[in-house]
């Protein structure tokens, strides 16, 4: 049995008077990754964002149930939001280096939390988070220039390697590969698979194969709902619920 | 079942499906002629059961084809993914089939010169094995899984009627030289039925699996079935 990282319990969530979320129940075990599936709309990235509170910004949104990252509620007031996200780091769909050098994108936040001095200590961990987001040996002769002038798929593990740079304990990773080309999202999936033995990986994906490849567990939802959670390849190959087979065989809509 | 938001994939999935009940239809009647030839010692019928396991070998080639271009181009999953996997390993066994139905046909070549003087069980092993085939075939083509279950559970009948008529012949052939060779060759037959059925039984298997998705191989029949009954998740 896994140990669980992140325990969400009968989440609800409200965008107004719409309600996105409808009572999850979900436990994402600790070092391996978890993809979730479905179509536009099922709340996929929705819950993906309540994990590390990014939903705290819509002014409409209103939250009832529980997400415990290692036992404690990160709902809860005395928490604070910008400590939170130092353990529970995020990708986006479209990297989003800022306009600074690759050195500064990863020393950035450590120098702002305190996480590194500057100079060797500083330098020893951007080296070390660049070899984890495997783009080392591609930038490390130009670490000065301007970390927008990469590759799409260099920006996204640049935009990887600021994530671990803060050594969080959760990678969140909303559609990391979607706005990438075949090789450079396959070097994403292989560096995922690197990175789980220290993080535990949250991936909200549309491609199903992506799903298959990477992930441990797959939860699949539709409307708001969990339909089925379990390990993947259980998942792919025989699905307990009609609803996931229709949709991992295309049989939706 | 819905349909698939491609719908060539079904149509697809259907036209594999066809081919593999054209198939199998080939192999039942291959079987049947094959016995038929043997007991009335009718080359041409022998040979004519020859000419047909050509026309299961071309089907297995195309029956390939059709499933390697459905996973390069569909990706399949779930359903779609264990019932291409059946027919991957299915399609093994109706060409198997059709080779030991060849085999008989063969063997009654063979024993034309000094043919068996009695075929002892041969009609009713004949066709017992038969109804086996037919069986998994209609098993596979209705996804029935209950009588898939029968085909597995008829096999231990099948093995006995074979170890009897193994039996049978080697009785025969300390009790006089001369049949040797017939005897020989009608056991070689009973064995190639028995094999037939066990292949029989191997397409039953994968109709449970495709359906069901539990791999029932090597489990012990009261086990499986209580898997299927949902008893034993395991």
């Amino acid at each position: 049995m896994n140990t669980s990282k992140i325990n969400i319990q009968d989440l609800k969530l409200w965008y107004g008077t719409e309600q996105a979320l409808h009572g999850i129940n979900l436990a994402i075990a600790d070092k391996k990754i978890t993809a979730f599936i479905g179509p536009s709309g099922c709340g996929k990235s929705t819950l993906l964002r309540c994990m590390n509170r990014m939903n705290d910004h819509i002014s409409s949104c209103r939250i009832e149930g529980e997400v415990t990252l290692d036992d404690k509620n990160i709902y809860a007031p005395d928490v604070d939001v910008v400590q939170l996200r130092t353990h529970v780091g995020m990708v986006f769909q479209k990297p989003n280096p800022f306009p600074k050098s690759i050195y500064e994108n990863i020393a950035y936040a450590p120098s702002i939390h305190g996480i590194a001095k500057k100079g060797v200590e500083m330098d020893e961990l951007v080296e070390t988070a660049l070899k984890k987001a495997s783009l080392w040996t591609e930038v490390k002769d130009k670490l000065h220039q301007s970390g927008t002038a990469l590759s799409g798929g260099q920006q996204q593990r640049l935009c990887i390697a600021r994530t671990i740079a803060i050594k969080p304990d959760v990678i969140l990773m909303d559609e990391p590969c979607s706005a990438l080309d075949p090789i450079a999202s396959a070097k994403i999936e292989e560096l995922m698979d690197e990175l789980k033995s220290e993080f535990t990986i949250i991936i909200v994906t549309h491609s199903m194969q992506q799903a298959a490849r990477v992930s441990d567990n797959t939860a699949f939802f539709y409307m708001g709902n969990l339909i089925e959670f379990g390990e993947t390849s259980s998942l792919f190959s025989q699905p307990q619920q009609q609803q996931t087979e229709d949709y991992i065989t295309g049989r939706f809509g | 079942m819905p349909l698939h938001t491609m719908k060539r994939f079904d149509e697809e999935l259907d036209e594999l499906k066809t081919h593999i009940l054209a198939m199998g239809g080939l192999v039942e009647r291959a079987i049947e002629n094959a016995v038929k030839s043997m007991l009335e010692q009718n080359e041409e019928l022998a040979l004519k059961t020859l000419e047909r396991d050509k026309a299961i070998n071309a089907l297995e080639v195309q029956c390939d084809e059709m499933t390697r271009e459905m996973l390069v181009r569909r990706q399949p999953a779930a359903g779609d993914l264990r019932f291409i996997m059946g027919i991957i390993k299915l399609v093994t066994d109706l060409e198997r089939m059709g080779d030991l139905a060849a085999g008989i046909a063969q063997g009654m070549l063979r024993a034309e010169e000094n043919p068996p003087r009695n075929f002892s069980n041969l009609d009713i092993m004949g066709e017992k094995v038969v109804r086996q085939v037919n069986r998994a075939l209609d098993a596979f083509s209705r996804g029935d899984t209950e009588l898939a279950m029968l085909v597995i559970e008829k096999d231990a009948g099948i093995d006995i009627l074979y170890k009897r008529m193994y039996r049978e012949m080697l009785t025969y052939m300390m009790e006089d030289p001369r049949v040797i060779g017939s005897s020989i060759i009608l056991s070689n037959v009973a064995k190639n039925l028995e094999r037939i059925a066990d292949h029989a039984t191997n397409i039953a298997e994968m109709v449970i699996y495709m359906e069901r998705g539990h791999d029932i191989r090597h489990v012990d029949h009261e086990a499986a079935a209580r898997l299927l009954s949902g008893e034993d998740n395991h």
